[in-house]
């Protein structure tokens, strides 16, 4: 498909992944209307500070921001916040907006994101049960957040560890529930998860695993309580639910976009339309380096298909694709990941955990998939390289400290 | 507030306006200068806003914390007055900063 003629990209979505593929049209020197659709009521703004330093209330709404507010206007960006798409009708080549209005596009980019997945226990519709998902979520949470108050939250991946943090450092009362025998279950291995346990008990954060969520109790239609599958019974003021992320995908499968568990993409974050693409949390992508496809939920992401859709606009030839990449801050803990750590057959630590640095290594048929690092950039960028290099590794010599990583650089990934 | 120049790899100057309070990587994303890309939004997460110090500034910057040291060290084309530019904050102090961006953050 070719769009030097292309009059307008319309873009469904104001995350990361729907304004990178408008900057990088315009840094590309595409000179034709872009225009994005946003059902917030902000200019495109970053969300990994928002469970930490913007619920603390260490940062300024605007700081969130990735471009100032008058980047759009300036760069001939026309931004319409709070307008929400309710179809794409793919024949005419337009979306149709909730207000109404109709909006021709010669290229789409679908960014549509995620949702917080819901409880589907009773109770789940008392007031002051909440998700993080956006700046007005955090703005709700920050109203009740206030010293000594009792928050329980519901799921130890990283969104209920990080709000744990935060509150902790707040000076709430914090509890965690897991399902899972422990926290991080889905993404890391249990010496991983004991550190984290270990890092939050220490500060005070109870943390429950194996604790069934059975329902809530409310009081003046107020959550109070949640009530265990084992009949225990944990008092609270709030509630935080941080049990995963759906993909936004209604939108293209009611429009016959292929979709399956995610938007199918390919590596031009190109769907099964020609004129259409997807961008974000909500597409199911080649994943170069592991030789299969999936989902990833990531900053990284969000920028690498922005990127991706914007190239093929433009007639450019496709990105190179960086090793998946994430990180999480906890407490005085930054925890650097690379790669995907699914299907690991085996894993060898690096460096010792009482000392608060050190890095999981997680290998597949001798080869390095992915890393957990802990206060340990090194460990993380190298191993970045290493993923990418498909190297056949010797586990021992990652696991030696008196190795530094440069020279296991030097050995794999020349 | 500080007056800080860019320089990109092709050797064009872009002079900003950086706020107090806002780190230099704040200052150029915000007013669109290229060459600092700054995935991780300034967590000093991903070693993508990597500048060059002109060498008079060196001396009057907060010294580098074991993060940036460990981050900088595994970047691509580091030098002796390289910076992550997300942990360095805008202060009347940098008034004339410059700064060059490397060919590539990658």
């Amino acid at each position: 498909m070719d769009f030097s003629d292309a009059q307008s990209v319309v873009i469904v979505g104001g995350g990361q992944a729907g304004a990178q593929a408008a900057y990088s049209l315009r840094q590309g020197g595409f000179k034709q209307n872009i225009r994005i659709l946003c059902e917030e009521s902000y200019p495109p703004y970053q969300r990994p500070p928002l469970s930490k330093a913007y619920l603390k209330g260490d940062l300024a709404r605007e700081r969130l921001f990735l471009k100032p507010e008058d980047w759009y206007a300036r760069n001939n960006v026309d931004l319409s916040l709070q307008t929400r798409v309710i179809k794409i009708d793919r024949s005419n080549r337009s979306v149709h907006c909730e207000d109404g209005s109709q909006i021709p596009y010669d290229a789409l980019i679908l960014a549509t994101g995620s949702r917080p997945r819901q409880l589907p226990v009773s109770g789940s519709d008392l007031k002051h049960i909440y998700d993080l998902r956006g700046i007005a979520d955090v703005e709700l949470l920050r109203t009740v957040a206030r010293p000594d108050q009792r928050i329980l939250i519901v799921g130890a991946g990283y969104i209920g560890l990080e709000v744990a943090a935060t509150a902790n450092s707040l000076g709430l009362d914090v509890t965690v529930i897991e399902m899972a025998d422990r926290v991080l279950e889905r993404v890391t291995a249990p010496i991983m998860s004991s550190f984290f346990a270990e890092t939050h008990k220490q500060h005070g954060v109870k943390i429950l695993t194996h604790a069934q969520l059975d329902h809530f109790e409310g009081k003046d239609g107020k959550v109070c309580s949640a009530v265990l599958a084992d009949g225990s019974k944990i008092q609270c003021d709030f509630v935080l639910v941080g049990v995963g992320i759906i993909p936004n995908t209604e939108l293209a499968s009611e429009a016959g976009i292929a979709c399956n568990n995610g938007i199918l993409v390919d590596r031009s974050a190109r769907t099964n339309d020609p004129r259409i693409f997807a961008t974000g949390d909500n597409t199911n992508r080649p994943l170069v380096h592991y030789g299969r496809r999936g989902r990833l939920e990531s900053v990284h992401n969000a920028i690498e298909q922005g990127k991706q859709a914007a190239s093929a606009i433009l007639g450019q030839s496709n990105p190179v694709e960086d090793c998946p990449w994430f990180w999480s801050d906890q407490f005085d803990i930054k925890l650097q990941i690379a790669g995907l750590s699914q299907g690991y057959d085996k894993f060898v630590v690096r460096g010792d955990q009482s000392s608060g640095k050190f890095a999981v290594f997680y290998l597949k048929n001798n080869r390095l998939i992915s890393t957990d690092a802990i206060n340990s950039p090194g460990e993380f960028l190298v191993s970045k390289k290493l993923i990418i290099s498909g190297a056949n590794v010797v586990s021992s010599e990652l696991e030696d400290t008196s190795i530094p990583m440069k020279d296991i650089l030097n050995r794999y990934a020349i | 507030m500080a007056s800080i120049t860019f320089i990109d790899f092709g050797g064009e100057k872009r002079t900003v306006e950086g706020k107090d309070g806002q780190s230099v990587m704040e200052a150029a994303v915000g007013n669109g200068v290229p060459g600092i890309d700054a995935d991780c939004g300034g967590a000093c997460a991903c070693a993508t806003c990597h500048v060059y110090v002109n060498e008079e500034f060196l001396g009057k910057l907060e010294p580098q914390d074991d993060m940036e040291i460990s981050m900088l060290e595994f970047a691509e084309n580091v030098k002796s007055n390289s910076r992550l530019a997300c942990q360095i904050k805008v202060s009347d102090e940098l008034e004339g900063l410059t700064v060059t961006t490397p060919e590539s953050q990658h």
